[in-house]
């Protein structure tokens, strides 16, 4: 089956007074494995909902392969949804899960016969054919919700947090293994999380709610490395922010905030607005032993070691720096000691790790 | 005191021990013996040996023949129609937004406040050859309904009286599947009626199988509303005829209640099995229902004329009962032509005594009741006595006795027993309260049970702590904490006791003993009675109405409790 592609234009839904999705537009391409990520009650998982027909958009068009399907029912959409909880019917055998979509359909018995089969073969579960889900692992559970939706051969597949009910281990495990088959298969695909490290890891691109809005649509790599606003920054990794003020003066731009002080920024830069925030992850920051003077091109920090965390990898320090606390991950050589709480450090940020937020 | 908690609530003292003793003694004394006696006579011939040959004389006797087949009939019909009536009423209540939500709750308790054999007789005025509805049929379009003819009447009357027992357990299964459960089907192209069948029917089959199997039972067993109907081709009236025109000689009774109760046995045995058999476990994860859904204006309309019409039909004993006991005459018209009060007036002056003894017989046996299930929950629950369960288990046994094997099987068991100040027991009011106690016991103490379940046990630790002994923490923490579903079980006891006939027919042995469940049957059974027999049955439907309205509030007032900690 050649992959389709899905388009969101201008969506909107409300429950009563509360706006859940306001003005939501997203193109995702054929075959493409594409991440809704975003905290709880961001409205990902009812934008899922809304594209499998369970919840009807109130304004706005869902497209599938070009064509609106905004008043077709659930029932005739063909698009697969994987639940959370898998939603498997405990009373039916895994073989009679998988064959139900393809009994609705009304094909020929031997064609279901087979269709079940080749699904089963393909998420490894052939011989459980027999039991019944309350018999099987999670993993197992998961792998049967997986086959009861490819065996409809759906337009779309939908995972609605297909690994939030796994242990860590077979997390990551079946993260891999769930990118193999979405690769094999080029079945367009969404996938909602609230993990970022799942996204960043299974998807080609990613979108990022918050209070129903989209704050950032990009690849893994531009969400990491250009934010765009305060919210993607802090939930896609970790970050220093800090809202102050920039102004010029005859040696380059300097950085006003009440967290830090003023602050020498490198000549190269130049803000867009006089008021933003100023933004750089902890791993991008060079830590050193007391006073360090800043070399061509960094934003020098001075301060003292407020308290440290050893996280095998690498040592997360909080650095007191004026009134603020910045964040520092230095990672760790063998036999090395940390610094000790309370001895002064200073910070240097080379230019291009340093980001400007707009407020 | 060194004694860790655990160690307290270990030893077993030698009052636990008296007091497992004595209430094993009353469930012997007054279940296991009695219905032991039934099934030995059935077994014993002459001599006391063992045979078969009862059996094979019923089985001789057409009629017998015919009374089981029509039995079987009349319950699976029963179960049929009931499901009719009930499915749909459920589906509304559990998956659609919908104003009559309390109309259908009024329609799961209204048939049941109103004793079967009582509505039978109005249902006969209202329906039956010459009834109100045939009548207007008759004008109107020259036709009648055979709707109270024969069995046809019997499982009519049942059906409007038993449905609410899956409609209730119905709903409540329904709203327990997971919103994701149906999804996932729809995702998958089902819809409609196959959507129904196929996945949401099946997951709620728990509890509609719960329903299903009490429905059959309670009336395979029935006895009150063939009788008033005068159907007597079946089990129970049968056993009864046998019994009390025949004698307690007549083993032909007596193989009739062992297959009453093989039957019984069966029907919950089996729907254990059944929902054992599945495995529902992953079913009810989340603690989420689904989502209620708007109705359609045609959907509204088909929901509304169905309650309506379920409505009409469940409210009609009720406004049969009550015209007929404010009719002066009520034959060959669609309406009584004239109104009176004077049934009640006759109640007053002749029945009096039967009300007063209707509260003393249910008052004590519910007493006796929340008493022996405080104290069975307390020992199952809170003791580790070796063979406690056992307690439970006999209880349970109680809840698939027919009222009418346990009344035989009292006559036979206690005849000739005599009691200080009380005289012969099976002629006293004495009996009407062990009676009524002894079977509404497993409904008490499911309710005790799930009082104490409710307590933690570090509040009774904590008692000890400070240095209360066990009986003193039972009475000034366990039962106080108690309390609501203590009453709650009470309230229970007493309105299904009020309205008990089976047993009641047969353990009264004069007028004086009476209570008014058999008054009701006692004054339906002549023409002239008919009025006073509905005045009795009307203050019946008020007694019991209230009631239970009493022990909802109970309950609802005593749902979750601050003081209670988790269940351990």
């Amino acid at each position: 089956m050649t992959p389709v592609s899905l388009g969101i234009e201008n969506v909107a839904l409300r429950f009563g007074a509360t706006e859940v999705l306001r003005d939501i537009n997203l193109a995702v391409a054929p075959g493409e494995f594409f991440a809704l990520l975003g905290p709880s009650g961001s409205g990902k998982s009812t934008l899922l909902r809304l594209i499998a027909g369970f919840n009807r958009n109130q304004s706005g068009r869902v497209l599938i392969a070009g064509r609106d399907v905004s008043g077709v029912p659930p029932w005739k959409r063909n698009v697969g949804m994987v639940f959370q909880n898998y939603a498997l019917w405990p009373h039916m055998t895994v073989a009679q899960n998988v064959a139900f979509g393809l009994e609705e359909r009304r094909l020929p018995a031997a064609e279901i016969r087979r269709r079940v089969a080749e699904v089963l073969e393909l998420v490894e579960l052939a011989g459980l054919e027999q039991r019944r889900p309350g018999q099987l692992s999670g993993g197992q559970q998961q792998r049967v919700a997986i086959a009861r939706t490819l065996a409809i051969e759906p337009q779309l597949l939908l995972l609605d947090e297909p690994l939030s009910n796994l242990d860590a281990k077979l997390r990551l495990q079946t993260r891999q293994q769930l990118k193999k088959l979405q690769r094999r298969l080029n079945i367009t695909t969404l996938f909602v999380t609230h993990d970022q490290e799942e996204a960043l890891t299974t998807c080609d691109r990613i979108a990022v709610l918050d209070q129903g809005v989209i704050q950032q649509v990009g690849t893994p790599l531009q969400l990491f490395d250009h934010p765009l606003n305060r919210f993607v920054a802090q939930f896609v990794g970790s970050v220093n922010l800090f809202a102050g003020r920039f102004s010029r003066d005859g040696s380059g731009l300097l950085f006003h905030s009440q967290a830090l002080g003023e602050v020498a920024l490198p000549a190269s830069l130049t803000a867009p607005d006089p008021h933003g925030e100023l933004a750089f992850r902890p791993h991008a920051v060079r830590l050193c032993a007391g006073d360090t003077p800043a070399a061509h091109e960094q934003m020098r920090l001075a301060g003292v070691v407020q308290s440290q965390e050893f996280l095998g990898e690498f040592l997360r320090y909080q650095v007191r720096v004026g009134s603020g606390l910045v964040l520092v991950d230095q990672s760790h050589a063998r036999g090395e000691q940390p610094l000790p709480v309370g001895a002064p450090v200073t910070l240097l940020v080379p230019a291009p790790e340093i980001r400007f937020i707009a407020a | 005191m060194a004694l860790s908690p655990a160690h307290t609530t270990s030893r077993s003292g030698a009052g636990v021990v008296a007091l497992s003793l004595a209430l094993a003694a009353f469930l012997l004394a007054f279940l296991l013996v009695p219905v032991g006696t039934v099934v030995l006579t059935a077994f014993s011939n002459a001599q006391g040996g063992f045979t078969l040959a009862h059996f094979a004389a019923f089985a001789e006797i057409s009629l017998m023949r015919e009374s089981f087949g029509n039995s079987l009939y009349v319950a699976g019909t029963t179960v049929l129609c009931a499901t009719l009536l009930a499915v749909p009423l459920a589906y509304i209540t559990a998956r659609f937004q919908f104003r009559g939500a309390l109309l259908i709750q009024t329609l799961g308790v209204l048939p049941l406040i109103m004793p079967a054999f009582v509505g039978a007789a109005a249902m006969q005025l209202l329906f039956g050859r010459s009834g109100s509805v045939n009548l207007l049929l008759g004008e109107a379009f020259g036709v009648s309904l055979p709707l109270m003819d024969g069995l046809a009447g019997v499982i009519f009357v049942e059906t409007l009286h038993y449905f609410p027992f899956i409609l209730l357990n119905l709903a409540a299964s329904l709203a327990s599947i997971e919103p994701a459960m149906e999804e996932a089907a729809q995702n998958l192209g089902s819809s409609g009626l196959r959507l129904f069948v196929r996945v949401v029917f099946p997951l709620a089959l728990p509890g509609y199988i719960a329903g299903a199997s009490l429905v059959f039972i309670k009336v395979f067993d029935d006895l009150g509303t063939p009788l008033v109907l005068n159907v007597t081709n079946m089990l129970a009236p049968q056993a009864y005829l046998r019994v009390t025109s025949i004698g307690l000689e007549d083993p032909i009774g007596y193989v009739i209640c062992v297959i009453l109760v093989l039957f019984s046995i069966a029907a919950m045995g089996g729907a254990w099995w059944f929902v054992q058999r599945r495995d529902f476990a992953i079913q009810s994860r989340g603690g989420v229902s689904a989502p209620k859904r708007r109705l359609t204006p045609a959907q509204s309309l088909l929901a509304y004329g169905w309650i309506v019409a379920v409505m009409l039909l469940v409210l009609s004993p009720h406004l049969g009962i009550l015209l007929l006991s404010l009719s002066k005459v009520w034959s060959f018209t669609v309406l009584p032509e004239q109104f009176t009060l004077a049934h009640y007036a006759t109640v007053f002056e002749d029945a009096s005594t039967m009300v007063w003894n209707t509260f003393l017989y249910c008052g004590l046996a519910a007493l006796l009741d929340v008493v022996l299930g405080t104290a069975i929950a307390y020992v199952v629950m809170r003791t580790q006595l070796p063979g406690r369960r056992l307690l439970d288990h006999m209880v349970t046994v109680a809840l698939a006795m027919p009222g009418l094997v346990l009344g035989i099987g009292y006559l036979r068991t206690f005849r000739g027993v005599e009691l200080p100040f009380i005289g012969p027991l099976t002629a006293s009011w004495l009996i009407f309260v062990i009676a009524y106690a002894v079977r509404r016991l497993p409904y008490a103490l499911r309710a005790c049970m799930a009082a104490l379940a409710q307590i933690h046990p570090s509040l009774e630790e904590a008692a000890h702590n400070l240095g209360a002994s066990r009986w003193r923490t039972i009475r000034r923490v366990v039962v106080p904490l108690m309390s609501g579903g203590i009453l709650a079980g009470f309230v229970t006891s007493f309105v299904t006791a009020a309205g008990e006939i089976s047993e009641t027919i047969l353990l009264t042995s004069r007028e004086s003993l009476a209570p008014m469940s058999y008054g009701i049957y006692l004054y339906m059974q002549s023409i002239a009675g008919r009025g006073p027999g509905a005045a009795l049955g009307v203050i019946a439907v008020l007694l019991i109405g209230v009631g239970t309205w009493l022990s909802h509030r109970v309950v609802a007032a005593h749902a979750p409790h601050d003081l209670k900690g988790a269940p351990p």
